[in-house]
């Protein structure tokens, strides 16, 4: 079997000089699939996605994008890499308009960005209306799609969501979903940590469950949906 | 008549000096609050580099009056400022690359930067001190008035004289220009808007790959020439001496504060409220009351609430004032 395009392979690790989170924990990401890591309270699921993107230090086990390793390079160097990461609060520039937020995205890239930014505002049509208005004014499912055309002006190869449908109504989630999917068509490959599992699993080519940082349950979204440990222990219900 | 040279007088003893001032301070504080922004910290060393910076302009100044050169009716300091600007940057820039950035890497805590800055503050306290003396230093040369006292008397047939200095006329132009470019800089550059993305959220603007080094480089630049400018103003205006400049830091943070750290528009607004304040406060209003008031109603004493003597705590008291109702100031900024 080839390698997937994303890996965190056997990752193990922590913040600062703290005690190790992840156990040797594998996340991986095909191109164009959407792969969403879920689990308990405390799993380690953000702090997973973190160690892939290069925010806590990988003690052992590596990261590769697309066979390169690039487990010693810094968050701000895997951006130019074409990954991007939406974190899970304060991901928008909240005084700046939400133009200037997709300008600020793209603020690597030296070549025109207005087709990218016309993809971003088909992708999400209110922003096109509202693109003047300051970021922070606007209703928690429009920031998240603030913060997710911003991490798209860079023409990402991977997009990292961390929770970005937390505190949203379950309509904008459906909608934000639907949206996702879309950018997963584009061929961008979707690497997501979720708090409403059944929803997320539904979309999912790939699922994650972590327990205590280490890998409990591994397929695709479907089988996990049907696997009656998982939904035993921990989707709920029967 | 009576009603008109009440104006005269009220616009000739507060409105004008304190537009003025307030335009020094509000340049002042357009600094503290650009380097609270990006930077994260409050910087002591402010009212020090203003007098760095007029230093430096002060000696190029004389050097160019003793060579003749004159932009007459203009002061000479005006064509020294570019230099001193750019010394005062380079200041600035040296001193981040040897003091401030060794904190920044360790990730250090706002307050220690602010003791850094304090530390940064005594030594160009000392520096200034060395180099220029510490008398009362003039360099302002040109044309003295655009509109004298004694002219405007004969030209309206009023008792009351409005004097209109050069030195004042000339603050509130290159403040208004001084403002236009800065809010032209951070609302339509790249780079300014990287500054203003790096000040709203750091972590997200390093994911977007700014480059906290640059914007900080820029950051000081700006600094410096506000700090500069108002520094130069300000000695042009009144004098230089570097004991002042020191004083005027507690105006100057409670501009910034007052109008909500971080915020430039809040800068602006703070410094006219404080230099209004303290101006109206220190005034003796007798002559405007004597004008205005029917003969028997006219005052004995000179109607003046505060001494000027007590103008630090005109400052000091809006700063509490505002710090107790309003702590992120009259325009949304930062909480301190």
């Amino acid at each position: 079997m080839s390698e997937p395009f994303l890996i965190g392979d056997r990752m193990s690790g922590g913040y600062g000089q703290g005690p190790n989170i992840l156990h040797g924990c594998t996340i991986a990401v095909d191109k164009g699939q959407i792969a969403v890591i879920v689990g308990p309270n405390g799993a380690g699921k953000s702090t997973a996605m973190k160690a892939v993107f290069g925010m806590l230090d990988v003690r052992e086990g590596a990261v590769r994008l697309d066979g390169e390793d690039i487990t010693a390079l810094t968050p701000q160097d895997r951006v130019g890499k074409g990954m991007a990461f939406v974190p899970q609060t304060n991901n928008i520039f909240t005084s700046m308009t939400v133009e200037e937020n997709l300008e600020m995205g793209a603020f690597l890239r030296e070549d025109d960005i207005s087709q990218t930014m016309a993809q971003v505002y088909e992708l999400f049509p209110i922003l096109k209306d509202k693109r003047r208005q300051a970021a922070g004014e606007l209703s928690g499912g429009q920031r998240q799609q603030v913060a997710v055309g911003r991490a798209l002006m860079t023409q990402p190869t991977v997009l990292m969501l961390d929770e970005p449908t937390a505190g949203v109504s379950p309509i904008v989630m459906d909608e934000l979903f639907d949206r996702i999917i879309e950018v997963a068509r584009t061929g961008i490959s979707i690497l997501m940590v979720e708090q409403n599992a059944r929803q997320a699993l539904e979309i999912a080519d790939k699922g994650y469950v972590l327990v205590q940082g280490r890998n409990a349950h591994t397929g695709t979204g479907k089988d996990l949906l049907e696997d009656p440990e998982v939904r035993r222990t921990f989707l709920g219900g029967t | 008549m009576d009603i008109l040279n009440a104006f005269v007088a009220l616009l000739n003893f507060v409105i004008i000096p304190a537009t003025a001032y307030g335009s020094q301070l509000a340049l002042g504080a357009l600094g503290v609050t650009l380097i609270y922004g990006i930077l994260r910290f409050s910087n002591f060393a402010h009212g020090d580099t203003m007098a760095f910076g007029a230093m430096v302009t002060i000696l190029f100044t004389w050097a160019f009056q003793a060579m003749g050169l004159s932009i007459s009716p203009l002061p000479t300091a005006l064509l020294a400022l570019p230099i001193g600007i750019a010394f005062t940057a380079g200041m600035m820039l040296l001193t981040d690359k040897w003091v401030y950035r060794f904190y920044r890497k360790q990730k250090a805590k706002p307050i220690i930067l602010v003791m850094v800055s304090l530390g940064v503050m005594f030594v160009l306290n000392g520096i200034v001190r060395v180099i220029i003396g510490v008398d009362e230093q003039q360099f302002n040369d040109g044309e003295r008035f655009i509109i004298k006292a004694g002219d405007f008397k004969k030209m309206t047939g009023l008792d009351e004289g409005l004097a209109f200095k050069t030195s004042q006329g000339l603050t509130i132009i290159v403040t208004i220009i001084a403002v236009i470019a800065l809010f032209w800089f951070l609302n339509r550059t790249r780079t300014g808007k990287s500054m203003r993305a790096y000040s709203d959220n750091e972590d997200l603007a390093l994911l977007s790959g700014i480059n906290p080094e640059k914007v900080v480089r820029v950051t000081w630049i700006l600094a410096a020439i506000l700090a500069t400018t108002a520094g130069v103003l300000y000695g042009l205006d009144k004098a230089f001496k570097p004991f002042t400049y020191f004083q005027l830091l507690l105006p100057i943070f409670a501009s910034a504060i007052v109008g909500g750290l971080g915020n430039p528009l809040g800068a602006i607004a703070g410094g006219y409220v404080i230099a209004f304040s303290e101006v109206m406060l220190t005034y003796a209003w007798k002559k405007v009351a004597t004008y205005v008031l029917p003969e028997s109603l006219a005052p004995d004493g000179l109607v003046q609430l505060l001494s000027t003597d007590y103008k630090f705590a005109v400052s000091f008291a809006i700063l509490v004032i505002v710090l107790i109702f309003k702590p992120t100031g009259l325009f949304k900024g930062k909480s301190v």
